[in-house]
C-alpha cells in the first residue's frame, strides 16, 4: 500500500467539525468562569477543574489510541494505522503535559506545593516521559516502516506499563500517607464539567483529523525525498 | 522444539559468557563503574553513616541501575561485528531464543556484578544485611530479572537507532519505574528491619512485573528483529 491510496478527512467536513468545537468549547468555558459559583472552600481556583479534568481525559483517551492503533497496525501492518497512532500520541502528550501544568497551578494555592508525589500526579508525569521515548524513538528512525513497527512495540509496552506504574506508585505513598480523596460534587458542578469534556474531546477529534491529514503530507514529503536520494545514489 | 529453543538458548547464553570470560574487560569495568557511583553518593549525601545506611537500598539500586544500563547498551553491539545478528537470526528454529539468551546473559552478567557490588556497598554504607539475608537476596534476585527482561527488550529495540546511547535511558527508566520502587522498597525493608510486615507487597509486585514483562516481551520480540 502507497501512502498515496491512505484515505485523507474531507477538509470541508474538517472546518464544520471546528466550528462546532468552539462553539462548545465557549459555552463550556462560559459556563464554567461565569454559570457555576465558586468552590465555597477554594475560591474562584476551583475553576480549574473544567480544564483540568477534560484535559487528563484527553491524555488518557489518546494513549489509549495509541495502544488501539499500534496494536492494529502490527496486525494489518497498514500504513494509516501508524499515522493515526503518532497524531494520537503527540495529542496525548499536549494534553498530558496541560493537565500536569495545570494540576500544579491548582495544587500551589490548595495544597500549598508546585508538585506533590500523589499517585496520579507521579504516574502522569512518568506516563508524559514514556510516550516522550515514543516520539523520540520516531525521531531516531529512519526507514518508515521500521520506524511505524517499534514505535507500535513501544506504544503497547508503555500502555500495559501504565497501569503498573500506577499501582506501584499508589501503593509507595499509601504507605505514607492516605491519598488524597475524590471530593462529592454537586450536580451543576457536574454538568458543567461534562460541557467540558464534550468540549475537549471534540477538540481531540478535531485536532485528530487535522493532524494526520499533516502526518500523510510529512509522509508524502519523505517518500518523495526517499526516491530523490535513491537516484542520486545509484 | 522445546528442547531446540533451549538449546538455542544455552548456546547464545554461553556464547556471550565465553565471550566476557575471554576478554574480562567490560565486567571489571562494570564493576569499578559500580563501586565508582557509590564513592559518589558518599560525597553527594555526606559521610554521616546513619544517612548513608538508612538511604543504603535506593543508592545501591542507582549504582545496579546505571550500571546494568551501560552493560545493557553491549549485549547487541557485540553482535554488529561481521553481521552476528544476521546469523542468529538465519539459523533455523525459534527466533526467541536470541532474546532468552541475550536476557539470561544480562542477568548473570548484573548478578555477577552484585556479588561483587553488595559487599562494597556493605562497607561503603555501611549496611547490615545479614539479618534477613535470604529475603535480601530474593529481592536483588527478582529487581535484576525484571530490569533485565525489559532492559533486553528495549536494547534490541534500539540497536538500529541512531543516538541510540540517549535512547535507551530514555525508554528503559520510566518502564522500570515499578521494578524500582519494588526493589529499593523491599531492600530497604529487607536492610532496616519490617516491623508492619510490609515487605510481602512489594515481593508480589516484583513477580508481578517480572511474569507480565516476561511474557509480553518474549511474545513481541520476534517483531522487534524483523527485517
Amino acid at each position: 500500500m502507497t501512502i498515496n491510496d491512505l484515505p485523507r478527512p474531507n477538509p470541508g467536513r474538517a472546518k464544520l467539525l471546528g466550528a462546532a468545537t468552539l462553539l462548545l468549547f465557549a459555552a463550556g468555558s462560559a459556563a464554567g468562569l461565569f454559570l457555576v459559583p465558586a468552590d465555597a472552600l477554594q475560591g474562584e481556583v476551583q475553576r480549574l477543574l473544567y480544564v483540568h479534568v477534560p484535559a487528563a481525559w484527553l491524555a488518557m483517551l489518546s494513549f489509549f489510541v495509541v495502544f488501539v492503533m499500534s496494536v492494529l497496525y502490527l496486525i494489518q501492518r497498514d500504513p494509516k494505522w501508524d499515522l493515526l497512532a503518532v497524531s494520537a500520541a503527540e495529542i496525548g502528550i499536549v494534553f498530558t503535559a496541560l493537565a500536569l501544568v495545570l494540576g500544579s497551578l491548582w495544587g500551589k494555592p490548595t495544597w500549598g506545593v508546585w508538585w506533590t508525589w500523589d499517585p496520579r500526579l507521579t504516574t502522569t508525569a512518568i506516563m508524559l516521559m514514556i510516550y516522550v521515548g515514543y516520539l523520540v524513538v520516531r525521531s531516531f528512525a529512519d526507514d518508515p516502516e521500521k520506524r511505524a513497527r517499534w514505535s507500535a512495540i513501544i506504544g503497547i509496552v508503555g500502555f500495559v506499563d501504565v497501569p503498573i506504574v500506577y499501582l506501584s506508585v499508589l501503593w509507595w505513598r499509601t504507605l505514607h500517607q492516605p491519598p488524597s480523596s475524590p471530593r462529592s460534587m454537586a450536580g451543576e458542578f457536574v454538568y458543567v464539567l461534562l460541557l467540558n469534556v464534550a468540549a475537549f474531546t471534540l477538540l481531540y477529534i478535531f485536532l485528530m483529523v487535522r493532524r494526520y491529514r499533516l502526518a500523510i503530507a510529512e509522509r508524502h514529503v519523505e517518500e518523495l525525498r526517499l526516491t530523490r536520494d535513491d537516484g542520486r545514489i545509484t | 522444539m522445546k528442547s531446540s529453543l533451549a538449546l538455542r538458548t544455552w548456546a547464545i547464553l554461553w556464547k556471550d559468557l565465553l565471550i566476557e570470560l575471554r576478554t574480562k574487560q567490560s565486567f571489571s569495568a562494570m564493576v569499578f563503574f559500580a563501586a565508582l557511583v557509590l564513592f559518589l553518593f558518599g560525597f553527594a549525601i555526606g559521610p554521616d553513616s546513619a544517612t548513608l545506611a538508612r538511604l543504603g537500598g535506593g543508592l545501591l539500586w542507582i549504582a545496579i541501575a546505571f550500571t546494568g544500563m551501560l552493560s545493557l547498551g553491549r549485549t547487541f553491539q557485540s553482535e554488529e561485528v561481521a553481521g552476528g545478528l544476521d546469523g542468529l537470526r538465519m539459523y533455523p528454529g525459534e527466533i526467541r531464543a536470541i532474546y532468552l539468551g541475550k536476557l539470561l546473559t544480562n542477568f548473570s552478567m548484573l548478578v555477577v556484578l552484585e556479588i561483587v557490588l553488595v559487599p562494597v556497598a556493605v562497607v561503603l554504607l555501611q549496611l547490615e544485611p545479614w539479618g534477613r539475608f535470604p529475603l535480601f537476596v530474593g529481592i536483588t534476585l527478582l529487581g535484576t530479572f525484571g530490569f533485565s527482561v525489559i532492559g533486553t527488550f528495549y536494547a534490541s529495540l534500539t540497536q538500529h537507532l541512531r543516538a541510540r546511547e540517549l535512547m535507551l535511558p530514555l525508554l528503559l527508566f520510566p518502564a522500570l519505574v515499578p521494578v524500582f520502587l519494588g526493589a529499593v522498597n523491599g531492600t530497604t525493608l529487607a536492610l532496616a528491619g519490617d516491623p508492619l510486615d510490609r515487605i510481602g507487597g512489594w515481593i508480589r509486585l516484583l513477580i508481578s512485573f517480572d511474569i507480565i514483562f516476561f511474557v509480553v516481551c518474549i511474545w513481541i520480540f520476534p517483531l522487534v528483529l524483523e527485517e
